[in-house]
């Protein structure tokens, strides 16, 4: 393990530590919710970031993947007495071929028709669910709290739900930096710097954009199962929410897109600084706004994002910050 | 059976709108290569517009017009300056993010002020009959307008001097500078143009169906479906592709429950990239070569 050497693997690592271990410190459980949103965001703009950063794609749908993750373990447990991970796994699993069947046929599509037809995913499945029966149309499915049971009752499942959102956290961080240092993740790379080029050199780029798009299909998926678990309830708004889809992208382009780290970055400071927003009850109503502004402020005049200033004030941290 | 063409020439009606919205984002596309994502929130615009002008201001409905367009104009001109001029020429991915981010603001600006809550605009218009059926006026007067829109934008295009300098850019704006052409003003007029259109087409939509400060969403999937099937940048074959959707939703309302709507469209696009990605234009050529 030639990655075991390298100190971002051990950043990464001591990363995780921190968020398992900070709210223990005290039992401090308003920080814990901090951190599991956090935890959320970082899962969701790592995912996103394989697709947006490395490949170029703009991927306007990114919670469609979370949104059915979140349904279809929700609706195994209630309809169909699945236990936790189980529904979790298997939410997943179906969620990344869904996402592979999309993928094969709207990957071929280029550029800016990619990104209208997420736009469209996102829209067809929300009206797909909203008018599919089984999984309760408008109305959404509600969990019996007699779920909670198996995980030591209510307060103790949160602490449960809390650690696995955290180790999915540290799975998303190691699953892109593993992306990035692979061939496959190098053809991305390439995909993303011309496409053309890329396929006159071999990379097979339709077969690649699929596969990262599924890929990036899981770990999102169980995040929406575990996401819609604690809530104990599901319905499409909810599932599919549009702030939540749009904060992806502006999270992952304020940390840094294409990088390891900025996306994580971003996404933390980016909870920090809504959680102080959302205490002010005029700033609550305009978190689309300032996600807005954040965004084309960074679009115009940092492209880069925090990690392309970073880089840029101290280029020495390019060797170990990824 | 009576009843399928009268759905169906309903369907045209408000097609005929849905084209007018798509030659908004048809013209920005073919102009600059920038796909507007503001076009929802500017069809919304166009309706709240026509809603407080009406509502409020007491001016009759069809005589918002002429202030939609010109407002719709100043906006998206404005629009250009601030976040459309810098990502000129970058990366597709530049141009969507900063069009998104502005649409963004604006959606959120819109629930901030109005909610989600359920607007209409009331319009008394005497209706067609046929048979047992009745064209509701709205709907006519919709049409006409888009029709008469059309050709005023036909006529700018092909008729005037500065249409021709949209026209040059359109094709290659490095040679149009070359011979003297202000590229960046022209792309300016063009954008204010699209967004213009996009609002009209709001204003109409208002005075036949009731919205939301989210509607622009949906309107935002039916026009990119138009367009691609239009034929990109051809603002005549988004006329045509409009209809053609209206006349698909004429179709499929009495079979369908409406909900639906927007899976087909959407399934239709996919489709119609996948499979002729120059749209229905390529198709009538391939025919006719064939």
């Amino acid at each position: 393990m030639a990655m075991l050497r390298r100190p971002f693997f051990w950043i990464i690592a001591a990363v995780i530590v921190a968020f398992a271990v900070a709210p223990r410190v005290g039992n401090d459980i308003e920080l814990r919710e901090s951190l599991l949103l956090a935890a959320v965001y970082i899962t969701l703009a790592s995912n996103i970031n394989m697709i947006l950063g490395y490949a170029g794609y703009v991927n306007f749908g990114s919670i469609v993947f979370f949104g059915l993750g979140g349904y279809f373990s929700v609706w195994l447990m209630s309809a169909h007495g699945w236990p936790l991970a189980a529904a979790l796994v298997a939410g997943a699993i179906s969620v990344s071929a869904l996402a592979l069947v999309f993928g094969l046929g709207i990957l071929r599509l280029r550029g800016v028709y990619f990104a209208l037809s997420t736009i469209g995913v996102n829209e067809a499945v929300m009206a797909f669910v909203a008018n599919f029966g089984p999984w309760g149309g408008s109305t959404g499915i509600y969990l019996s709290p007699e779920l909670f049971k198996p995980l030591g009752g209510p307060a103790q499942a949160l602490w449960v739900i809390y650690y696995v959102l955290v180790a999915l956290m540290g799975a998303s961080l190691y699953l892109s930096y593993a992306v990035k240092r692979s061939k496959f993740g190098l053809g991305l790379l390439a995909i993303g710097q011309n496409e053309d080029a890329a396929t006159m050199l071999g990379v097979p780029a339709p077969r690649y954009k699929a596969i990262v798009y599924s890929l990036s299909a899981f770990l999102p998926a169980i995040a929406g199962g575990l996401y819609f678990f604690k809530s104990a309830y599901i319905q499409p708004p909810d599932a599919f929410d549009l702030n939540l889809s749009t904060e992806t992208i502006v999270v992952a382009m304020l940390g840094g897109q294409g990088t390891v780290a900025g996306p994580a970055l971003g996404a933390f400071l980016y909870e920090e600084l809504r959680g102080w927003l959302l205490t002010s009850e005029t700033f609550s109503h305009f978190q689309l706004v300032v996600a807005g502004v954040l965004l084309l402020t960074i679009v115009l005049f940092a492209p880069g994002g925090l990690m392309g200033l970073l880089y840029r004030l101290w280029p020495r941290l390019r060797s170990f910050l990824e | 059976m009576l009843g399928l063409l009268a759905s169906v020439l309903d369907g045209l009606l408000i097609g005929a709108v849905y084209g007018l919205a798509s030659m908004g984002i048809t013209l920005i596309w073919g102009v600059m290569d920038v796909v507007n994502l503001t076009h929802g929130a500017m069809i919304v615009a166009g309706m709240f517009g026509v809603y407080l002008l009406a509502g409020a201001a007491g001016v009759p409905a069809y005589a918002t017009l002429p202030i939609v367009l010109v407002g719709g104009f100043l906006v998206g001109v404005a629009l250009y300056w601030i976040a459309v001029h810098r990502v000129i020429g970058q990366p597709p991915l530049m141009s969507l993010l900063a069009t998104f981010s502005v649409n963004l603001v604006l959606v959120g600006l819109g629930t901030a002020a109005w909610g989600t809550d359920l607007f209409n605009v009331p319009v008394s218009l005497p209706g067609f009959s046929l048979g047992r059926y009745t064209f509701p006026g709205t709907h006519l007067m919709a049409a006409a307008l888009t029709g008469m829109i059309a050709l005023a934008l036909y006529f700018f295009l092909y008729r005037t001097r500065l249409g021709k300098a949209v026209r040059a850019v359109s094709g290659n704006r490095e040679a149009a500078g070359l011979v003297g052409i202000p590229t960046s003003r022209v792309l300016a007029l063009a954008f204010g143009l699209g967004v213009a259109l996009a609002s009209v087409a709001g204003m109409l939509i208002a005075t036949m169906f009731p919205f939301t400060v989210l509607s622009g969403e949906a309107y935002q999937l039916k026009s990119f479906v138009v367009t691609v099937l239009g034929g990109l940048g051809n603002p005549t074959g988004a006329l045509v592709a409009g209809l053609a959707l209206g006349l698909l939703e004429g179709l499929t309302t009495p079979f369908i429950p409406v909900s639906w709507t927007l899976v087909i469209e959407f399934v239709l696009f996919v489709v119609v990239l996948i499979s002729v990605p120059g749209g229905l234009p390529t198709l009538l050529r391939r025919r006719r070569s064939a």
